[in-house]
């Protein structure tokens, strides 16, 4: 065991923070959730990838810098400490690249790849269906075979930041006659192809990031099929790895949040009532207990050992950690813990109150908490289906 | 960066819990709950024999010359074995301290011997309680920056009953003079610090093995048991219950072994490691221990089933070493005050 870094991490770190500390917007950018503060988190990606900070670990030729595992943990810390913009990327370059990397053939990863880190074309997740949320493999959106390609049927809902993207990528039925998951299909489905209607909708928060998205004959040619035909269930669960577990949520933003709320907590110290205190101590200690699980994880990873149904004990970790860490922040705010942005009296710009509806998704999304429950008794502690 | 342990440690960790397959089964823990305070040891000589009664001792004194990352893998499994013998206050603590602060020719006398098993070291480091006073030969006991070894005939005892009748507590009656200081000063007062977060991160240890072993138990249980024509494991109230506590103990692991790295390399934050240890392993047992007995029902609230002998040792482990809030008060003091003036500096872990 040795938690030293290395040379060369210490150097990665130190260059990350720099170019970090140099272009951070330093006003926060207007919410991801309207049109004009989308535009502003796409300009912010472009310049990430200008500069080769955009997907750090992936290979050069896609516009990474061929970082560590280690190393990306590290700038995950420094982005999140240095209090940088969200990531209006996230749904492509930690959902969909995986799975591409996985499944992808070269052509689609020569097309796909690179426009997804360079924010050119921003992609959106089409899983979730009116009747098909925890019951993920109750799909009924359909695709059917037709020359050259596909004719995609069929509504996928809560898919955040659709209204705003160029892409989909989805689950969709193409053998109505399988076993529920083995006649499901994967597609990449450009958001502005003939028949394709996308709707947005309000969020809890206010944010207009949600949409529906409807599918009338689209047509999608065979390349844009990820993964074999009828496999497309293999394909979402490689992402779902990279959703509930590391990729997703770094240890690093919940650190800084714990940071935020220690600083927080001190600047209000007439809220010195014991029980406060000890609870902000366990929010802090969470986050310090997410960042060494994590760990844990990585070091196995980079022994080439896989990683399974420990992502859903990481998913666990990571949404009711974040949403205890606002808790208690609205907890140390009293009165003032309602005040949203716009509120002079705000304090740090309304972002408690808006970061505890944000992580009040957390436990429901990427797998309700729930789901993620039933898969650590079935699959680590190996209890009998239901 | 590497967050894991050498095969070597793994493999070491194997050949403890095969021994403890062998040596400390269910009915041997039973057997120690009614077996008087200061009967003699009886997996202790196997343990010894094995090299890891002497595991921390330097090798000029016939030990192992390991450190605390060695023996947190064997204490979570003395845990998971619910051992009744104090592998925690001999070689987590009583050795590495007396190593740190006596002198050599103290050391020829009682180094060796406590490695090779034949004499049992205790400590009581400001608690108001000793495990295994009755059946120890030397009792490393504290006081202010004072360190005294006293042997078993120069102590009163009076017998403290544990909730865990395997855990052989005392208060321990006893008066300091010129014979029984071994050391004093700042370095020692140091020291004896040090030793507490070696009890503290090696209780988180064992509480970690002891909840892993409640939960692996329950789930054998739940498997098998029928109600309602099916296995109350598929239930998913079971199931989320055990959940809970998987993750809870998943995630206290890390957090000891990151303190018993914190101890290894004498780093400057080492209290606040030791205490997240505490704290993570203390809250995880207990909630394994309330699955687990919520999960088995009635069966589990007898006494005659196995059950309440890893209950117990997690209750008694969690409250011992400073309990979850103590350790939490520690960390508070650490990162929140600063320059400020601590308004909640906790006291004596033990009250």
């Amino acid at each position: 065991m040795d938690l030293r870094l290395s040379e060369r991490e210490e150097a990665f770190r130190a260059e990350a923070r720099a170019w970090l500390a140099a272009h951070v917007p330093k006003k926060p950018l207007p919410s991801s959730g309207s049109r004009d503060g989308f535009a502003a988190h796409v300009a912010w990606e472009k310049e990430l990838f200008a500069a080769g900070w955009s997907v750090v670990a992936w290979p050069k030729a896609y516009g990474g810098r061929e970082a560590s595992i280690v190393e990306w943990l590290l700038f995950e810390e420094e982005y999140y400490l240095a209090g940088a913009p969200n990531r209006v990327t996230q749904n492509g370059i930690f959902l969909l690249a995986p799975a591409l990397f996985e499944f992808g053939t070269d052509e689609q990863k020569e097309r796909l790849l690179r426009p997804m880190a360079a924010a050119d074309v921003l992609w959106a997740q089409g899983w979730s269906e009116p009747n098909a949320g925890s019951d993920l493999a109750a799909v009924a959106s359909t695709a059917t075979r037709t020359d050259g390609g596909w004719l995609l049927r069929g509504q996928k809902t809560w898919s955040t930041r659709a209204a705003f993207c160029h892409a989909l990528h989805g689950l969709f039925r193409t053998d109505p006659s399988a076993p529920r998951h083995k006649g499901l299909t994967y597609f990449l489905v450009p958001l502005d192809a003939p028949g394709v209607r996308v709707s947005g909708f309000r969020r809890l928060d206010g944010d207009e990031d949600f949409a529906e998205v409807f599918f009338d004959d689209v047509f999608v040619p065979d390349r844009d099929v990820l993964g074999a035909v009828h496999q497309g269930w293999k394909v979402a669960m490689a992402t779902t790895g990279s959703e509930r577990g590391l990729t997703l949520r770094s240890p690093g933003r919940f650190l800084a949040t714990a940071d935020r709320l220690i600083d927080l907590y001190r600047r209000n110290r007439q809220a010195a009532d014991p029980r406060l205190r000890d609870a902000v101590i366990q929010a802090w200690m969470d986050a310090q207990a997410y960042q060494l699980f994590t760990l844990q994880a990585v070091s196995r990873l980079a022994e080439g050992k896989a990683l399974g149904a420990e992502s859903s004990i990481n998913k666990i970790a990571w949404s009711e950690m974040d949403l205890r860490l606002h808790e208690t922040a609205l907890e140390v705010l009293g009165p003032l813990a309602e005040l949203t942005g716009d509120a002079p009296d705000a304090v740090d710009g309304g972002t408690w109150i808006k970061g505890f509806q944000f992580a009040l998704a957390g436990p429901i999304y990427a797998g309700t908490n729930e789901i993620q429950r039933n898969v650590i008794a079935e699959r680590l502690l190996g209890l009998p289906k239901e | 960066m590497r967050f894991d342990f050498t095969s070597e440690q793994l493999e070491f960790r194997d050949a403890v819990r095969e021994l403890f397959a062998r040596e400390c089964p269910p009915a041997r823990v039973r057997a120690a709950w009614d077996r008087p305070a200061d009967a003699p040891l009886t997996v202790w000589p196997h343990l010894a024999k094995m090299g890891v009664v002497g595991m921390t001792a330097p090798e000029r004194w016939g030990g192992l010359g390991l450190g605390p990352l060695d023996l947190v893998l064997v204490l979570e499994e003395s845990g998971r074995a619910a051992l009744p013998e104090p592998l925690l206050e001999t070689t987590a603590v009583g050795i590495p301290l007396l190593d740190e602060v006596a002198a050599d020719g103290f050391k020829d006398r009682w180094l060796g011997a406590a490695a090779a098993g034949r004499a049992v070291v205790t400590v009581g480091l400001g608690g108001a309680f000793v495990v295994d006073a009755a059946r120890a030969h030397l009792l490393l006991l504290a006081r202010g920056d004072e360190l005294h070894a006293v042997e078993r005939e120069q102590v009163r005892l009076v017998a403290e009953p544990s909730v865990d009748g395997s855990r052989k507590l005392a208060r321990v009656d006893w008066h300091p003079s010129a014979a029984t200081l071994l050391s004093s000063g700042p370095r020692t007062k140091a020291a004896v610090a040090a030793a507490f977060d070696r009890g503290a991160v090696a209780a988180a240890a064992q509480l970690v093995g002891v909840a892993r072993q409640l939960i692996d138990a329950t789930v054998a249980y739940v498997k098998v048991r029928t109600q309602f024509g099916r296995p109350i494991g598929s239930f998913q109230a079971v199931k989320h219950r055990l959940a809970d506590a998987l993750v809870a103990v998943e995630l206290a692991r890390p957090c000891v072994y990151r303190g018993a790295y914190a101890l290894a390399h004498g780093e400057p934050d080492r209290e606040v490691h030791a205490s997240t240890a505490k704290a993570y392993a203390s809250q995880a047992a207990l909630t394994a221990a309330r699955a687990a007995l919520q999960c088995h029902g009635a069966i589990g609230y007898s006494y005659e089933y196995d059950l309440h002998l890893w209950m117990k040792r997690a209750w008694a482990l969690a409250a011992a070493w400073g309990d979850a809030a103590w350790h939490r008060a520690r960390i508070a003091t650490a990162v929140l005050d600063g320059d400020d003036a601590a308004p909640g500096k906790p006291g004596d872990p033990h009250g």
